[in-house]
């Protein structure tokens, strides 16, 4: 029996009580929501540390408990949770576990206990990340590329229980990663509902469905360099360290190889970059053909560019490492695969300009953030042309100009995808609008406030502003104005950390008291906005799971007075909504 | 050009091998396929896993201050323990293989011995990668003495724990078996825990011919690696 079929005979895990209905839910949309929140909550913590580090930075001094080690901590749990628990998180186990059985036309996960197990996992993850910040010396602060034999090293902030904490919250993170990614990766293989091809789907699950697989390949980089670093921490191995004199001491290891952490590490790292960059480069589509009402500009295109960027993020991981010495052939080789893969990812920034191109641009909060994406995405792309040469990477590397360019690559950008997607879709989650007003405050202010902060970054960087340094002062070549620039950009940096309670405001206010949405407020034709309740119950779809026709960006079709086709709609329906669509008209002539 | 980038401008049914209906076959996906492609999933996790820590192993076995374990002298130069270990890990195999055979014609006995035996024979594998340990205890080969110690350490010790995560699996199958489940239902579990255990071998057969290599042969690996 097909898998279809048997989902619409089969009970489902049927919640009992307030425990297994809201805490130990195995619904994949309440595990969507218990990611999310929990993303959001160590989000807000990261952010707080930025601010943190800012004022540091703008106005040396002004904290007192602010000395070297204390902005080293703060920066690498900022860069951690950033880019691990915040993001990553928040599209494969937030967006993903909410979109992919509703937009595939599932009933849940093909896993629902693994699906609920992978959620307590993270979260254990993240108690045992933060706990670090509770225990003696605090939080490791090694930076987040954690390299030794600096972070395992007397003198390193947390080096005796933060560094362990650190690695073993990771190690923890990747046994949830991996259990969320199975069922991601397993769902849209075997439980697409009937009609649902693998080129119908929308561009948000071929986004989240290649960054699964890629996330289910990458993290065991990290988890062999986290298993061997805690070795040589706790048992004394020399995988990783060095022979080397630390604070006037001979230390007990020898023969190790830091390089080797460095190649373990990017070899995850760099497609982390991707695993963030294509779930938003999914949904950014979807959210710009649906509020342009247009169909997406070359979807075969677009999914291939996916599997092009996926498959080469995996042969370019060591242009992060042009200044450890390496093989100037490596460097060559490094750099030439670092410029192939900007020719899909500039394949999709086409199609997007493209898809907007004549479109019926409705200037919504979420295609706001879409457009402002394209824009940022853009500038951070551009840069990363520059650092990918090794011959420009050398003088630039470890500046601001770094700094800058992977802020609006990839913390900026997905950033603005996750605010444009939770506009898009809380209607959905929910059952009600966000607030307009407070929409557009909020967008105005990330959008042109982070550019404020990370654009002027660039010329920092060119001046040669060294990055991780905790204080500029008395540097003879740092000039006056670089420190303006930094109270600048600390002044706006606050303003937009402040700026996000507008956001979370409004996500609490919108929950309870917004305006209700309907089932399909943006008149989107993907299959999460035709489900029989909104916000979905239990089981998605009522007795029968629905027959999908069409692809997902039917908008505006000729003929046809509504402006988007389901992607449930039959031709023979089509070809009714035809004959009713020309009956108005003349109707309308008539009249 | 202009025709194929606007090909699907009109909302036309994309063709192509990717097309194929997943409710349209009659074979389509049920649970057990469902958990069949799960398992594969996973082992390609945990290749990907392995495959890293042998790049770290060859990368670090370059390095000066690496001592064989195969020299005359070291726990490895004569390898009797190891190959008795893998002959108790291909007799777990051989006992599923009859076992899941067995599930497949419905004949429960059959089925129950060879499950049984197969997780018996596992766990002696266990037992004996301990003596193994053991005896580099007794020896003076201490995890950190040396970076080869490390990885035979590191390396045994995490296919140990895949075996054991495999033990727990086998060990909830046999509970239902001893709750009277029917064998219908238990079959795919019994498929699983076979394909799981297969894997296994070979993922040990891998690893018990690095770790009891020359350094010359690694030092051939590393160089078709690139990494001398």
């Amino acid at each position: 029996m097909a898998y279809a079929e048997q989902a619409e005979t089969e009970a489902l895990h049927e919640p009992k009580s307030f425990l297994t209905k809201y805490i130990w839910s195995q619904d994949h949309k309440v595990i969507a929501i218990q990611y999310s929140l929990t993303a959001l909550f160590v989000g807000v913590i990261a952010v707080v540390l930025s601010g943190l580090m800012r004022i540091q930075l703008g106005f040396p001094g002004t904290l007192e408990f602010m000395d070297a080690s204390a902005y080293y901590q703060a920066m690498t749990m900022h860069g951690m949770i950033m880019v691990i628990y915040l993001l990553t998180a928040l599209f494969l186990g937030g967006f993903g576990n909410y979109l992919i059985p509703l937009m595939v036309g599932a009933r849940d996960m093909v896993f629902p206990y693994v699906n609920m197990l992978s959620f307590w996992f993270y979260l254990l993850a993240v108690v045992v990340l933060l706990s670090s910040f509770f225990v003696p010396g605090g939080p490791t602060g090694s930076g987040w590329t954690l390299y030794p034999p600096q972070s395992i090293s007397q003198g390193t902030p947390g080096v005796e229980w933060g560094i362990v904490l650190m690695l073993v919250s990771l190690a923890i993170f990747i046994v949830a990663a991996t259990m969320g990614g199975l069922n991601y990766v397993t769902t849209v293989l075997q439980a697409r509902t009937h009609g649902m091809t693998l080129f119908r789907m929308p561009l948000s699950v071929w986004g989240i469905f290649m960054a699964s697989i890629m996330a289910l390949l990458a993290f065991p980089a990290l988890f062999v360099s986290a298993v061997m670093m805690l070795f040589d921490k706790l048992l004394g191995t020399s995988f990783f360290m060095p022979a080397m004199i630390s604070l006037g001491q001979q230390i007990d290891h020898q023969g190790g190889s830091p390089i080797l952490f460095q190649h373990l590490f990017w070899f995850f790292g760099h497609p982390e970059v991707y695993i963030v960059a294509l779930p938003a480069f999914g949904l950014v589509s979807d959210l710009i053909s649906t509020h342009a009402r247009k169909n997406i500009f070359g979807y075969r295109m677009m999914v291939w560019a996916i599997i092009a960027i996926g498959v080469l993020s995996f042969v370019v991981w060591a242009h992060h490492m042009y200044v450890s010495g390496m093989n100037p052939y490596f460097g060559f080789f490094f750099a030439v695969t670092t410029l192939i893969i900007a020719v899909p990812t500039a394949l999709k920034v086409y199609n997007w300009v493209l898809t907007l191109w004549r479109g019926d641009i409705h200037l919504t909060v979420p295609m706001l953030f879409a457009l402002a994406f394209i824009v940022t995405f853009l500038v951070g792309g551009l840069t990363g042309l520059f650092l990918g040469n090794v011959i420009v990477d050398i003088p630039l590397s470890d500046t601001y100009f770094v700094v800058a360019h992977f802020h609006m690559v990839m913390g900026v950008a997905p950033v603005l995808v996750v605010f444009g997607g939770i506009y898009h879709w809380f209607p959905k989650v929910t059952g009600r609008m966000l607030n307009d007003t407070l929409g557009k405050l909020h967008f105005w202010i990330t959008f042109l406030g982070t550019y404020a902060i990370f654009f002027p970054m660039h010329y920092l960087g060119f001046q040669g502003m060294p990055r991780r340094y905790y204080v500029y002062e008395n540097y003879a070549f740092i000039p006056q104005s670089a420190q303006e620039l930094n109270a600048f950009i600390t002044v706006i940096a606050l303003i937009v950390g402040v700026s996000q309670l507008l956001f979370l405001f409004n996500l609490a206010w919108s929950a309870f008291k917004g305006k209700p949405a309907g089932s399909n407020p943006w008149g989107a034709a993907s299959l999460e906005w035709q489900t029989p309740n909104t916000p979905p119950i239990h089981g998605n779809w009522g007795a029968k799971l629905p027959v999908v026709h069409r692809w997902a960006y039917d908008y505006s079709v000729p003929g046809i007075e509504q402006d988007f086709v389901p992607q449930t709609v039959s031709a023979e329906e089509l070809e009714q909504m035809r004959q009713l669509s020309a009956g108005t008209k003349i109707a309308d002539v008539k009249t | 050009m202009k025709r194929l980038l606007l090909r699907n401008a009109d909302g036309a049914d994309p063709g192509g091998s990717w097309s194929r209906d997943p409710g349209d076959t009659t074979e389509g996906a049920d649970r057990s396929q469902i958990a069949r492609v799960g398992l594969r999933l996973f082992l390609v996790v945990v290749s990907s896993l392995f495959f890293l820590f042998l790049f770290a192993f060859i990368a670090r076995s370059q390095m000066a201050d690496w001592l064989p374990l195969t020299d005359p002298l070291a726990p490895l130069a004569n390898l009797w323990q190891l190959w008795l270990n893998s002959a108790f890990l291909v007799l777990s195999c051989i006992a599923l293989q009859w076992s899941r055979m067995a599930a497949r014609q419905a004949r429960l006995d059959a089925t129950v011995i060879g499950f049984a035996l197969g997780g018996v024979f596992a766990i002696a594998f266990l037992v004996g990668q301990l003596w193994v340990w053991q005896q580099f205890v007794a020896w003076g080969y201490f995890v950190a003495s040396n970076p080869a110690n490390s990885f035979f350490y590191l390396l045994t010790g995490l296919h140990g724990l895949h075996l054991l995560g495999g033990l727990i699996a086998w060990s909830i199958i046999v509970a239902k078996f001893l709750h009277r489940v029917p064998l219908a239902q238990l079959g795919v579990s019994v498929e699983l825990c076979t394909i799981y255990w297969h894997y296994l071998l070979g993922l040990w057969f891998v690893l018990f011919a690095l770790l009891a290599s020359t350094p010359e042969t690694y030092e051939a690996i590393a160089r078709f690696c690139g990494l001398r």
